[in-house]
């Protein structure tokens, strides 16, 4: 092989390692979901924000993985994303609409309400465990009832949604779900701390047959992990 | 005839100085000096601090081994800086230097203090791991030594990515919250529900491995009150470098009502907790795996609990 090929053959396959690095790199490494800011929805002092937790996605490159979707409040659109901007020390009213079913806790002590205002919550809706307003305490050992939780360590957050009975009708094939699937609704509020970044993860080892339960949509912000971008 | 010749011309020159005595007096003030500064003045502020006799007991024992080592390495520093100086090569000496054979009162020496050195490090690493219970480090689940008395026991429980503390003593409450009451014994019962997390109560001293299925046991003493950075320190996750709390050490009477209200405050939550044990099977607990096999569904675990729990898993 004369001088010039060697040379050339060394420039590309120079060129194809640095790009595939970048690639990782941006894509993969500091690829996030967008974050969806609630800094500019108050009313009245605070701030509604709307979730759902899905058994499946059809936006992403993982339509089987379990995920947080988030309603823009701007354009009322569900957004895949797990970065939420929210004001400080501001009152943060949430609706979560749950559309998977049960996976008891590893640790049924995060079953407790915690962390929101009066530690309660709200449920209504086809839950496989207690119904009403203010509850404090959902069994998933004895219920199976806990299908995701909203857990904040940092700012003593956490609050278990009830998922839907395995058994019910009419259950969401395909995400951001649609009303009509079977479903829970839970609401409950916390107020906001300083600015800050604060992680919230589930505490339901939902990805499940990865890593012991906890890879997969449990590793991955913009699933079932992300960030509360706490503003002043 | 060359050594002969070399030996003649060494006997013709000046007098050789004693270097070994020159070496000692340069070495032997900068070691004492090092000793004392380690021992006085960094000593105090060698982490983890005092606040815990596990803690103190490892900043004695760091402060014993930078005295020992001190005097090791300036003698090594002191030896090359003065061979530098004295025997470098001068302009116009080409000459080779003369050939050094065995020297056997140099090599016993050697061998005598190292072996000394060895040997002291050997004896006070295992009496400092005798009387302190362990130092702070996990002992597994027999420990060997194990403290008089009737010591508070706290069970960490580690999960990706929190950890709770367990209080069999209060009701087996549990709680994210550490509070230890300043001067008792605490026997921390370390395990975990997932992976393999190590609890790191840094300025008590304590650093235990919280491995699934395992009981891992430290001991340690708070000597006085103030607060206490957790932090998990095995590689454990994507959240691994959040998965850190703070704690406190208060007064006796100040932990007790804290007890107190938390048991009653936990009550709720207590009673839905499996009973208190050392190490957990979170598919075992209330009938989960009966119910995972009913229901056909892959367990909690995520296959990591052993096939039995996964029916539809291969």
């Amino acid at each position: 092989m004369s001088v010039l090929a060697r040379a050339v053959t060394l420039l590309v396959a120079f060129i194809a390692v640095v790009g595939l690095a970048f690639f990782v790199v941006v894509h993969i490494l500091l690829a996030e979901p967008p974050t969806v800011d609630f800094t500019a929805s108050h009313v009245n002092g605070q701030v509604d924000m709307t979730i759902m937790t899905d058994p499946v996605n059809d936006v992403s490159d993982h339509p089987d993985w379990v995920s947080y979707f988030v309603r823009s409040p701007q354009t009322g659109q569900w957004i895949h994303s797990t970065i939420w901007q929210l004001p400080a020390h501001t009152r943060i009213n949430v609706t979560n609409y749950e559309f998977d079913t049960c996976d008891p806790l590893r640790n049924q002590f995060n079953g407790r309400v915690a962390g929101t205002i009066g530690d309660v919550m709200t449920v209504s809706g086809e839950a496989d465990g207690v119904n009403g307003s203010g509850i404090s305490v959902v069994n998933s050992d004895t219920t199976c009832g806990v299908a995701h939780t909203f857990s904040v360590p940092e700012l003593g957050i956490n609050v278990p949604f009830e998922g839907v009975l395995y058994t019910a009708k009419n259950q969401c094939t395909q995400g951001p779900c649609g009303m009509s699937f079977t479903h829970t609704k839970t609401t409950f509020s916390f107020i906001t701390p300083g600015p800050g970044d604060y992680r919230w993860q589930c505490f339901i080892p939902c990805g499940l047959a990865s890593v012991d339960g906890n890879g997969h949509a449990m590793s991955t912000i913009g699933f079932m992990t992300g960030y509360l971008d706490v503003v002043s | 005839m060359a050594a002969a010749e070399q030996a003649s011309t060494t006997a013709a020159g000046p007098a050789e100085p004693n270097h070994g005595l020159r070496v000692f007096s340069i070495w032997l003030p900068l070691a004492v000096a090092a000793d004392l500064v380690i021992w006085f003045v960094w000593g105090p502020h060698l982490p983890p601090g005092d606040m815990s006799t596990s803690a103190a007991n490892q900043q004695f024992d760091i402060k014993v081994m930078g005295v020992m080592a001190a005097p090791v390495m300036l003698a090594v520093l002191v030896y090359a800086g003065y061979a530098m100086i004295t025997w470098r090569t001068r302009d116009g000496d080409e000459e080779d230097g003369p050939p050094i054979e065995g020297n056997t009162r140099v090599q016993l020496s050697w061998i005598t203090v190292t072996s000394a050195i060895v040997l002291a490090l050997f004896v006070f690493g295992t009496v400092e791991l005798v009387t302190t219970n362990g130092a702070g480090a996990g002992e597994g689940p027999s420990p060997i030594w194990r403290p008089d008395g009737r010591p508070l026991v706290v069970q960490v429980i580690g999960q990706q990515w929190l950890f709770t503390y367990r209080y069999p003593q209060y009701g087996g409450f549990e709680t994210t919250d550490l509070m230890l009451p300043v001067g008792q014994e605490v026997q921390f019962n370390v395990t975990s529900l997932d992976v393999i997390h190590s609890f790191w109560a840094y300025q008590l001293g304590v650093k235990a491995d919280a491995n699934p299925q395992v009981n891992n046991v430290a001991y340690t003493t708070a000597t006085r009150t103030g607060g206490i950075t957790v932090r998990c320190a095995e590689l454990c996750g994507l959240w691994h470098g959040a998965m850190f709390d703070y704690g406190q050490v208060v007064s006796v009477a100040a932990f007790r009502s804290w007890a107190s209200a938390t048991e009653t405050r936990m009550a709720k939550i207590t009673r839905t907790l499996p009973r208190y044990a050392l190490v957990y099977y979170p598919n075992e607990i209330a009938g989960l795996a009966k119910f995972y096999y009913e229901a056909g569904l892959p367990g909690a675990g995520g296959g990591f609990y052993g096939n039995q729990y996964y029916p539809n898993e291969p």
